[in-house]
């Protein structure tokens, strides 16, 4: 599933400063592993030492938050977004 | 003195406490750049001071000598120059409560007043400026901000005060008084079709490619550091004493969590003698992920989608929500969430015992102040500082409706005296449908 990624910044260093990236996997969690194959170290920052996404990042599919969907388990199609996102205070 | 100890001193009293940032959850530093998160765990960065030169450089009369607004605790405040964006904010009336206390039966209740904080009437004003004055040293000719209306009005207002672009995101479904509280000062206003959440996000996909200061994103740990200073004016409004509860609302959870640090800061620099604070907060129920994750014990946040008429603290995803339950629980307070009724009661109860009208925030704190001593987790004795941190011209459609109706007259003397006898009756008639 060729799927679309958004990067945040910080995270942009292992993306050749790249905001955007396509990828595979039928799920979040195989798209950790896709995104770590194309930009080795990601994986790291993205999950925490048990391999969950650390608490302060959050992921969106097609703009809606995986907490809310299947977790790391949810399904993903051809031309979905996935949007990764890291917490955010105020308001 | 000698000619060493007198340099000393003046090189002491040059040089800015802040130091670096400072992840909270790994450790890692940063130098103090627009960086709001973590590049290893993507923990918060919050700004850290040098707790030696700030002792040395504070004094209670140094302060009092200082403008009546936050920046008489510019040391506190995360600056490097002194070109700081001064409109007034701060120093809020500290009101001691007479008519509400009795009405709860509390004996030493304050109420610190943000409703009325310039220049847009809400304590946003207070990480505005901090925030403003920070983007323009780090060389920000664009700020923005998402928000769920207070923020956008203030960061409206604040940039065009300091002559810098501004491009503000809010949800369109906001109150009409937040829209145009904004739109007056001429800032590009995106109203998003979504919730604050999915504001926030499409916000953070924003920054990532547009080099703009968001005074909530990139700029956030120096746009935080302002609340502390509803931290230091309670205490120095108490005569340079920490109160014994602390009820405040919570949002994403930053500023219960900033008005801590501000009286640690006081008390790590001898400002104020230590003494345990509780801390309690307030949410409202159609939006109360902190107070949930209180109540069942959990240490991580759980988000949810906001359905309640508190827009203003509407955050499904509250990013320091975990530390507001943290501190909650370590100074002995509680998070209690009330419904959409509970707040407008709220709302009203304020005004017509203290003069004070304030927005759907403040409602949902005061229902809560309330619900707290009604089940016996605020003693009557404590000196307890509730937190009101907006004002109530700006949600007026919350209390549309509950509020009665003008009497219509005729310009006649008999006229009136009709009028007032009806409205007299219906006022004893209400009463006595409470007492029954």
């Amino acid at each position: 599933m060729a799927v679309q990624v958004l990067i945040p910044t910080p995270l942009q260093k292992f993306t050749d400063n790249q905001a955007i990236l396509e990828c595979e996997g039928d799920n979040i969690t195989e798209l950790i592993d896709s995104l770590e194959a194309k930009c080795p170290g990601i994986k790291k920052s993205l999950c925490d030492d048990e391999g969950k996404p650390r608490r302060f990042l959050n992921f969106y599919v097609n703009r809606e938050d995986i907490r809310f969907l299947d977790g790391t388990e949810t399904a993903l199609k051809d031309g979905d977004e996935v949007s990764i996102v890291p917490a955010v205070a105020g308001g | 003195m000698t000619l060493e100890t007198t340099l000393s001193t003046v090189s002491q009293s040059l040089q800015k406490a802040f130091e670096k940032l400072q992840c909270k959850e790994c450790g890692a530093e940063y130098p103090l750049e627009a960086k709001h998160v973590c590049e290893i765990c993507f923990g918060p960065l919050e700004v850290q001071y040098n707790y030696d030169i700030l002792r040395q450089k504070v004094s209670r009369a140094g302060i009092e000598a200082g403008p009546n607004s936050i920046w008489r605790y510019r040391d506190f405040l995360p600056l490097a120059t002194d070109d700081v964006i001064d409109v007034g904010t701060g120093m809020t009336p500290l009101l001691k409560s007479h008519r509400l206390a009795r009405r709860l039966g509390l004996k030493n209740l304050y109420i610190k007043n943000d409703a009325v904080n310039m220049p847009t009437l809400s304590f946003k004003d207070r990480v505005v400026s901090v925030a403003l004055s920070r983007a323009r040293e780090l060389g920000f000719s664009t700020v923005s901000c998402a928000s769920t209306g207070n923020l956008a009005n203030s960061t409206a207002a604040i940039a065009a005060k300091a002559g810098l672009d501004c491009c503000v995101f809010i949800p369109s479904d906001l109150e009409a008084g937040k829209v145009l509280g904004t739109l007056i000062y001429n800032p590009i206003l995106m109203a998003v079709k979504g919730n604050y959440d999915q504001v926030n996000r499409l916000c953070s996909e924003v920054a990532n490619t547009h080099g703009w200061g968001f005074v909530n994103i990139n700029l956030r740990p120096y746009y935080s550091e302002g609340s502390k200073t509803l931290g230091f004016e309670v205490a120095e409004q108490l005569g340079w004493k920490l109160p014994d509860h602390v009820v405040a609302p919570i949002a994403s959870g930053s500023l219960f969590n900033k008005i801590y640090k501000g009286f640690q800061e006081f008390i790590k620099v001898g400002l104020v003698e230590d003494k345990a604070v509780r801390f309690s907060g307030a949410q409202a129920e159609g939006c109360s992920p902190v107070a949930q994750a209180f109540k069942e014990g959990r240490d991580f946040i759980t988000p949810v989608k906001p359905n309640t008429i508190a827009k203003s603290i509407a955050i499904g995803n509250p990013a320091d929500g975990v530390y507001a339950v943290e501190l909650a629980n370590k100074t002995n307070g509680n998070i209690e969430s009330v419904n959409d009724t509970e707040v407008i009661e709220g709302i009203k109860l304020l005004a017509e015992t203290e003069g004070i009208f304030t927005e759907t925030a403040g409602g949902t704190t005061i229902a809560v102040l309330k619900k707290l001593v009604e089940a016996g987790k605020i003693d009557p004795d404590e000196t307890t500082v509730v937190y009101i941190t907006g004002n109530g011209l700006k949600t007026q459609e919350a209390v549309h409706g509950y509020v009665g109706e003008p009497l219509t007259i005729d310009a006649k003397l008999d006229s009136f005296e009709r009028a007032l006898e009806r409205a007299r009756t219906l006022d004893r008639l209400e009463w006595q449908q409470v007492l029954v």
